[in-house]
């Protein structure tokens, strides 16, 4: 229960700071994206399943305020939180490189794929410059926040793997 | 008692590929609902209304506060030397207020004469904030905190200042989804009015993001009328937006190789990176059929 609460606080913050704070922020019109690093980082702390959990919310938020359609995010995300599951049993907590490699494949893998999708689809063939002007970018820019971010949550996720710990030792006695 | 609880907690948990296998459906369902039905969220976005906006409208608050504290170092000369250009601007524009004035007395008896006085009423507005930009770097949509609680619906136009912002796509109890003409997916149809020529702006993230400027296409113009720096107002013929909605300026005009039409850029008038207030147009733009049954009742009368 008290990972469901502090889960949803996780993501509501960076939800909301992504589409304000952030926006209003941004370096030549682009934003970083908080999302896609929550949802890396605890697919890759908490494993399969919560990975893909964290994602399906996080892309429904964005669904619902600024999507298209009900469920492309949604699908999106899931599917990162997912594969960045399958990564759990690679993943150390003092080691910063594999977080740091998977968020940024994540966040390129997305934004190539909304752009596949999206821009591709509707005759925008100028790729390099889609990827110079957006996808590289948000890139850096995601990699700078994520050395902030992922310490954060790292922490967080600690002290309540702690608080579980202790209570599954209670029960045991 | 340690292999009993693992056996307990293996019974309440679905594996995780069931989890995937089951929430993509879920996802693919309902991407196929909003394609085929055209609905989006419905009851989602009432939950999603309530929970989110009010923070959002928070936290926008706070960053306003921030903003305009730093408004306040600017200095004494700065803003007493704005006020010098400022008090010549008025001057000018006084004359030039007397000048319209005397042009709309012209003008509004003219109208009478035509009877085209319903034609050019003014639209109903209703003012409401930005709160929310979109989340990623692709597209120009944001949310505004004025929902269907406060009569906004679907198609509605938006405008900030004088131009054209964009359209409601979407909306809430307390909030709207606005996609702005800027954005790489929006079409809109247009008229140079100078003119009276239809033609066709669109959206786009290359063109707005290099400098600032939106493509238009298919300008008829054989007689090489249109000139740069003409304004550019919503069409007559468009099924989305309202008459006569000031877009921009005409910035550059290219020959197509077909020869028949012309493309090129528009500036647009509205500054879409400060969007703080907005105006939703309460009205809808009437689709054919309506227009008929009024032109036939017109008619009878």
């Amino acid at each position: 229960m008290r990972r469901k609460i502090v889960l949803f606080i996780i993501i509501t913050i960076c939800f909301l700071l992504q589409c304000t704070v952030f926006q209003s922020l941004s370096f030549a019109g682009i934003a970083p994206n908080l999302l896609i690093i929550v949802v890396s980082a605890f697919g890759l702390m908490r494993g399969k399943k919560e990975g893909l959990l964290v994602g399906f919310f996080c892309g429904l938020l964005v669904d619902i305020f600024f999507g298209f359609y009900l469920g492309v995010y949604a699908l999106l995300y899931m599917y990162v939180g997912y594969i960045n599951g399958l990564l759990q049993k690679r993943f150390f907590p003092d080691d910063i490189k594999l977080p740091m490699i998977m968020i940024g494949v994540s966040d390129i893998a997305c934004n190539l794929l909304v752009y596949f999708f999206m821009f591709l689809f509707r005759g925008r063939f100028h790729f390099l410059y889609y990827l110079k002007s957006v996808i590289f970018p948000e890139f850096v820019y995601t990699m700078v926040i994520t050395i902030f971010l992922y310490f954060i949550l790292l922490k967080v996720n600690q002290w309540l793997e702690k608080h579980e710990k202790r209570r599954a030792k209670k029960f045991d006695v | 008692m340690k292999k009993f609880r693992n056996i307990r907690n293996k019974k309440k948990r679905i594996p995780s590929k069931y989890l995937l296998a089951i929430l993509s459906t879920v996802c693919v369902l309902a991407l196929f609902i909003s394609l085929v039905f055209n609905i989006n969220g419905g009851p989602l976005n009432m939950v999603a209304g309530y929970v989110f906006v009010p923070m959002q409208k928070g936290i926008n608050g706070a960053g306003a506060w921030l903003s305009g504290k730093a408004n306040d170092f600017k200095t004494l000369g700065e803003v007493l030397e704005e006020n010098k250009a400022l008090q010549e601007q008025v001057d000018e524009l006084t004359s030039q207020l007397n000048n319209t004035k005397l042009d709309q007395y012209e003008l509004d008896s003219y109208r009478e004469l035509l009877e085209l006085d319903d034609q050019y009423a003014e639209y109903e507005k209703v003012a409401a904030h930005v709160i929310a930009k979109d989340s990623g770097n692709w597209f120009s949509t944001f949310t505004i905190d004025k929902g269907s609680k406060d009569g906004i619906a679907k198609g509605m136009n938006v405008i900030a200042g004088s131009g054209l912002v964009g359209i409601v796509t979407d909306v809430g109890p307390n909030f709207a989804k606005v996609r702005s003409i800027i954005d790489d997916s929006s079409n809109v149809s247009a008229m140079v009015l100078t003119t009276k020529d239809n033609f066709n702006v669109s959206g786009s993230l290359q063109t707005m993001n290099e400098d600032k400027l939106l493509p238009f296409t298919e300008l008829r113009d054989e007689n090489d009328e249109v000139q740069m720096g003409d304004p550019v107002v919503t069409s007559y013929v468009s099924d989305q937006y309202q008459q006569g909605i000031l877009i921009g300026y005409i910035y550059s005009i290219e020959e197509n190789p077909n020869n028949l039409t012309k493309s090129g850029t528009i500036t647009p008038v509205v500054d879409f990176q400060h969007l703080r207030e907005v105006l939703v147009i309460t009205a809808i733009k009437d689709t054919g059929e309506e227009n008929i049954k009024q032109g036939s009742t017109d008619t009878q009368e």
